[in-house]
C-alpha cells in the first residue's frame, strides 16, 4: 500500500513540477522602439508566460480582406498570403511589441497589436496600398484637345454646367487663361463646357495640371468616372488626382493632373527610403534609393525625357507639385511631403520598404480596448474570482469538514495544473476565458461531491470505511466521466465555430475540465489514502 | 457531520403537470417579449459600430443625443454601461447610420465630433471601439446557429452510445427546454446576445446534459438494482438520492456565477446572467423535465422490462403483472442499459 502511494506522490510531484517550471517567467523577445533613435531593436524581458488577450491588455484586433469593391481579385488566398508577408514586415516595424499577423480561413488576415493607441496609425500602416510609381506629365496637352469633347459627350447624356460664377472668378485669379476649349464645340458655342469650365489652368503652371475647385471635386471625379468619357481620354492618358490641396488666395483647390498612363519605374526597383526633415524648406520628406536595375531604368528614362515634368504617384494619387527633370537622375531620389509631420513621413518610408500590398485590403472586422478597460477587466475578473474560491471554499470546509479540506487543496492545484495549461500550449486567456475559469472551479468540485456523497451512501450501507472510500470512488467514476465528457464536446464545438475570446473560452474550459479530473479524482484519491493510512484505527470519517 | 436532504423522499415526478405549466408560462412570456422587441443583437451579429467612452463628469444622455442626431446619427443607441460616467454609442448596420466597411469610420468619427459637441474636446477617454463588417456578422449569425444544431446533435449522439436511446431523447428534450427557456430569459432581460453569450449558452447546454446525466446515471444504476419497483418510484428515488450532490454542486456553482455577476465587471454581465439563469433551468429541467419525458417515453415505447407500463401503476393496474416471473438468476434483464466501461 505505501509503494502505491508513493508512486501516487510522484505522479502528483512530477505534475506539480512541470505545472511551475511552465509558468516560471522567462525570458521573451520583444521589439520596441529605441528612444534615442527611433529604431526598432530587439529586447528581451522576464515574464510569466501566459499571453493575455487583447480584451485584457488593450490593443488593437484588425480583420482585413481582399478589396473587391475597385475590381475583382481573382485568387484572393493567393492575395493574402502575399499580403501577409507586406503586413508582416511593416508591422514588425512599426513598433508594437509581440504584433499578431496571420491567416484566417482562406482569404482573411488579422492582425493584432496588443497595447496600441492610435488606430487610425495603425490602420494607415497596414492598409495604404504603398504603390509607387513615377509618370511624365501631358507635356503636349493632349487632354486638353480632347476636352471639347468630351464636353459634348456631356452634353449630349444631359449634364448641364453648374454655377458660372467659378469659373469666371478663377479667370479673373489667374488672368484669364482659363480651358476656352469648349468654345469651339459643335452644338451650343455659347454654353461653357461641362467639364472644362471646372478645370482651371494657371498660366505658367505644370502642363497637365488642372485646378478644381475643393468643393467641386467630387462633382469632377464623378464626372471623369463616367464610361463615356474615360472612352475619350486620349490612349496613354491618364487623370490622377493630387493628394494635396492648393491655396490660392481665399480658396483651396485640389490639383488634376493629365499624366501618361505608362510609369517609367514604380517602387517595385526601391530598395531604400528614410524619412528626413529638409533643413532648407523644412518640410518632411522621404529620401529613396533604387536597386541597380532601377536606377539603370531611370536614368535611361529620365534621360529621354530632359525638360519633362514628372509625377511621382502614391497609391494613384500625385505627391507634391510635380517637379521638372533637369537631368538624368539615377539612384537616389525624394518625395516632398510640405508641412506634414515627420511621423508621417518615417510611417511612408517604412511602408514603401516593405513594399506594395498585391491588393488593397479592407477592414471587415475592427476592435480597439484601451489598456484601462483591459485593466479594470482583470482587476474584476480577479476579484470576482476571489471572492468565488472563497465562497466555494467556505462550502466544501463547512459541508465535508476534513475530506473538503483535501478537496480545497486538490482546488489549488487544479488552479496550478489549469493556468500552466494555459502557458505550456501558448493559448490565450482573453475575458470569456477568465471567467470561464471562474465558473470552472465552481463545477470542479462537482466530482468530489459526487464522490464524497457516494463515500457517504457506502458509509450508511454499513462499509468498512477503507471500502467505502475505494467503492465511493469507483461508483462515482461513471457519472463523472459521462458529465466531462458530454461538456468537453460542447467546448469544442464552441471552439471550432467561436473567435478570439469565445475560442479562449472553449480552451479554458476544456483544459479546466480535464485539469478537474486530475486533480478530484486522482490527487483527493491520493491524500484520502494517505489520510487512512496515517490513521489505520479511525472510526468515523469526516466526511 | 452535516446532511442535507439525506434520506428525503418527496415525490418529483408528482408536480410533473405544474412543471410543465410553470415552464410553459416562463417560454410564453418570453415568446412575447420576442414577438415585440425581437432579440437585442450585438455588432458582431448584425455589423455595426460601437464607441464605448468614458467622461470625468457625468452629461446628460440627451446632450450626447441632441450631438449625434446633428451629425447625422439619429438612428444610434446610447446607454449607460456600468457607470454613470461610461457610455456605449451603437449603430447597427442597415440602420440609419453607418453603410459598409467605410462607415464604421464615418459613425466613429461622428460620434467623436458630436462629443466634442456635448462633452468637450479632450474630457472624454474612448475605452472601447468596435466596427465589424455585414459580411463578418452574417458568418457570425451562421456559425452560432451551426454551433448550437451541432451541440444538439453531437449530444444525442453520445447519449445514444453511453445510455439507451429513450435517455438520450429525453435528455435532449431536457436540453432543448433549457435553451428556448434561456432564450426567453435573454429576451425578457434584453440581454445582447454577443457571441460569448451564445457561448454561455451553449455552456448552459453542457451544464444542463452534465445535471441530467448525472440522475440517468443513477437511474440506469437503480433500475438494475431494484426489480420490483417501476420507473416512477425509480425515478423519484434516484432524484432524490442525488439530491445531496446537486444541492452541493449547484451551491459551489452558483456561488461563483453570482460573484462574476456582482464583481466581474459590466462587460462579462450578460455572460453571468445567462449563465446564472442557466444553471437554475439546468438543474429545474433535469429533474422536472428529464425525468417525466423518460417515464412518458417509456410509456410510448417501452422497452422491453416493460417497466414502463407500469408508470402510472397507481392508476392503471400493469396488464401483465410481471414479465417472465422475476428472473431468478441475479443478472440484469437484457433490456436494461448497460454501463459501458
Amino acid at each position: 500500500m505505501d509503494k502505491k502511494i508513493r508512486g501516487r506522490l510522484w505522479v502528483i510531484a512530477v505534475l506539480i513540477v512541470a505545472s511551475i517550471a511552465s509558468l516560471v517567467p522567462r525570458n521573451a523577445k520583444q521589439r520596441v522602439r529605441d528612444v534615442a533613435t527611433g529604431a526598432m531593436k530587439d529586447t528581451t524581458v522576464r515574464r510569466v508566460p501566459i499571453n493575455l488577450g487583447l480584451d485584457l491588455q488593450g490593443g488593437i484586433h484588425l480583420a482585413l480582406e481582399v478589396d473587391q469593391t475597385k475590381g475583382p481579385v481573382p485568387d484572393c488566398a493567393d492575395a493574402i498570403q502575399r499580403a501577409e508577408k507586406v503586413v508582416r514586415t511593416r508591422i514588425d516595424e512599426f513598433g508594437t511589441t509581440e504584433p499578431v499577423v496571420q491567416i484566417q480561413g482562406r482569404c482573411r488576415l488579422i492582425v493584432e497589436l496588443a497595447g496600441e493607441k492610435d488606430p487610425a496609425r495603425a490602420k494607415g500602416v497596414i492598409q495604404r496600398t504603398a504603390f509607387l510609381e513615377f509618370r511624365i506629365a501631358d507635356m503636349k496637352g493632349v487632354f486638353k484637345d480632347a476636352l471639347p469633347a468630351i464636353d459634348a459627350a456631356l452634353r449630349k447624356a444631359g449634364i448641364k454646367a453648374r454655377g458660372d460664377a467659378t469659373p469666371s472668378a478663377v479667370a479673373q485669379l489667374f488672368g484669364g487663361d482659363t480651358t476656352k476649349a469648349a468654345r469651339d464645340s459643335a452644338a451650343d458655342a455659347n454654353a461653357p463646357g461641362v467639364l472644362s469650365s471646372l478645370l482651371n489652368q494657371r498660366p505658367g503652371g505644370v502642363p497637365g495640371e488642372y485646378l478644381v475647385p475643393e468643393e467641386q471635386w467630387p462633382l469632377v471625379d464623378s464626372l471623369i468616372q463616367r464610361p463615356d468619357v474615360r472612352g475619350l481620354i486620349p490612349r496613354g492618358m491618364d487623370l490622377k488626382w493630387s493628394a494635396q490641396t492648393q491655396a490660392y488666395g481665399a480658396r483651396l483647390y485640389r490639383p488634376l493632373y493629365a499624366v501618361d498612363a505608362r510609369p517609367i519605374i514604380t517602387g517595385e526597383e526601391l530598395t531604400r527610403a528614410t524619412a528626413r526633415r529638409d533643413p532648407v524648406t523644412n518640410g518632411s520628406v522621404v529620401t529613396f534609393q533604387l536597386s541597380r536595375r532601377g536606377a539603370r531604368i531611370f536614368s535611361q528614362e529620365t534621360g529621354r525625357h530632359i525638360g519633362d515634368f514628372m509625377a511621382i504617384l502614391l497609391d494613384g494619387r500625385v505627391q507634391g507639385e510635380p517637379p521638372v527633370i533637369r537631368s538624368q537622375i539615377g539612384a537616389n531620389g525624394q518625395i516632398e511631403l510640405g508641412n506634414k509631420p515627420l511621423q508621417e513621413a518615417s510611417d511612408l518610408a517604412l511602408v514603401l520598404r516593405a513594399g506594395a500590398l498585391p491588393a488593397p485590403l479592407a477592414i471587415v472586422d475592427e476592435r480597439t480596448i484601451s489598456a484601462t478597460l483591459g485593466a479594470d477587466s482583470i482587476n474584476d475578473g480577479v476579484r470576482a474570482g476571489v471572492v468565488g474560491v472563497l465562497l466555494v471554499v467556505l462550502i466544501m470546509i463547512g459541508y465535508y469538514r476534513m475530506s473538503g479540506a483535501l478537496a480545497v487543496a486538490a482546488l489549488t492545484l487544479y488552479c496550478l495544473f489549469t493556468l500552466a495549461g494555459l502557458a505550456a500550449f501558448g493559448f490565450t486567456l482573453t475575458l470569456p476565458g477568465l471567467a470561464g475559469f471562474i465558473l470552472s472551479i465552481g463545477i470542479a468540485v462537482d466530482a468530489n461531491v459526487l464522490i464524497f456523497e457516494r463515500i457517504r451512501e457506502e458509509i450508511v450501507h454499513g462499509k468498512s470505511l477503507r471500502l467505502a472510500v475505494d467503492d465511493g470512488f469507483l461508483h462515482a467514476m461513471n457519472a463523472i466521466v459521462d458529465s466531462n465528457v458530454s461538456t468537453i464536446l460542447t467546448a469544442l464545438i464552441l471552439y471550432a465555430v467561436g473567435t478570439g475570446p469565445v475560442q479562449g473560452f472553449a480552451i479554458t474550459l476544456i483544459i479546466g475540465i480535464v485539469a478537474s479530473m486530475i486533480s478530484a479524482i486522482f490527487v483527493v484519491k491520493t491524500l484520502f489514502l494517505i489520510w487512512l493510512n496515517r490513521r489505520p484505527n479511525m472510526v468515523t470519517l469526516s466526511i | 457531520m452535516i446532511r442535507l436532504f439525506a434520506n428525503a423522499s418527496y415525490d418529483f415526478i408528482k408536480w410533473r403537470r405544474w412543471a410543465f405549466s410553470l415552464t410553459g408560462a416562463i417560454m410564453l412570456i418570453g415568446a412575447v417579449f420576442l414577438a415585440m422587441r425581437g432579440l437585442n443583437y450585438s455588432i458582431e451579429f448584425t455589423g455595426g459600430t460601437l464607441v464605448q467612452f468614458e467622461v470625468a463628469h457625468k452629461v446628460p444622455t440627451s446632450n450626447i443625443r441632441a450631438a449625434l442626431d446633428q451629425t447625422g446619427l439619429a438612428g444610434a443607441d446610447i446607454y449607460n454601461f456600468g457607470s454613470d460616467t461610461s457610455y456605449v454609442v451603437r449603430a447597427r448596420l442597415g440602420g440609419a447610420a453607418s453603410q459598409g466597411e467605410a462607415g464604421s469610420q464615418a459613425v466613429a468619427d461622428a460620434v467623436a465630433r458630436a462629443l466634442d459637441q456635448s462633452v468637450g474636446a479632450g474630457q472624454y477617454r474612448l475605452a472601447r471601439r468596435e466596427a465589424v463588417g455585414p459580411k463578418v456578422g452574417r458568418e457570425l449569425q451562421g456559425k452560432a446557429l451551426l454551433a448550437i444544431l451541432f451541440s444538439f446533435v453531437v449530444t444525442l449522439v453520445y447519449l445514444a452510445v453511453r445510455f439507451e436511446w429513450r435517455f438520450g431523447l429525453a435528455a435532449v428534450v431536457a436540453t432543448a427546454h433549457d435553451v428556448i427557456a434561456t432564450i426567453a430569459f435573454i429576451s425578457v432581460m434584453h440581454l445582447e446576445v454577443s457571441l460569448v453569450v451564445v457561448g454561455a449558452v451553449l455552456t448552459v447546454v453542457g451544464y444542463s446534459l452534465n445535471d441530467t446525466i448525472i440522475i440517468f446515471d443513477r437511474v440506469r444504476e437503480n433500475l438494475r438494482k431494484y426489480r420490483r419497483q417501476n420507473l416512477y418510484e425509480i425515478l423519484n428515488l434516484s432524484i432524490n438520492e442525488t439530491l445531496p450532490r446537486s444541492v452541493l454542486t449547484h451551491g459551489t456553482t452558483i456561488a461563483t456565477t453570482l460573484s462574476l455577476l456582482l464583481l466581474g465587471g459590466e462587460v462579462i454581465r450578460p455572460f453571468a446572467w445567462v449563465m446564472s439563469f442557466g444553471i437554475f433551468t439546468g438543474t429545474f429541467s433535469s429533474i422536472y423535465i428529464a425525468a417525466p419525458v423518460l417515464l412518458w417515453i417509456e410509456k410510448r415505447w417501452p422497452g422491453e422490462d416493460a417497466r414502463g407500463a407500469r408508470t402510472f401503476g397507481t392508476r392503471t393496474p400493469a396488464p401483465q403483472p410481471q414479465l417472465a416471473p422475476a428472473t431468478p438468476t441475479s443478472s440484469p434483464s437484457p433490456r436494461a442499459p448497460q454501463p459501458a466501461r
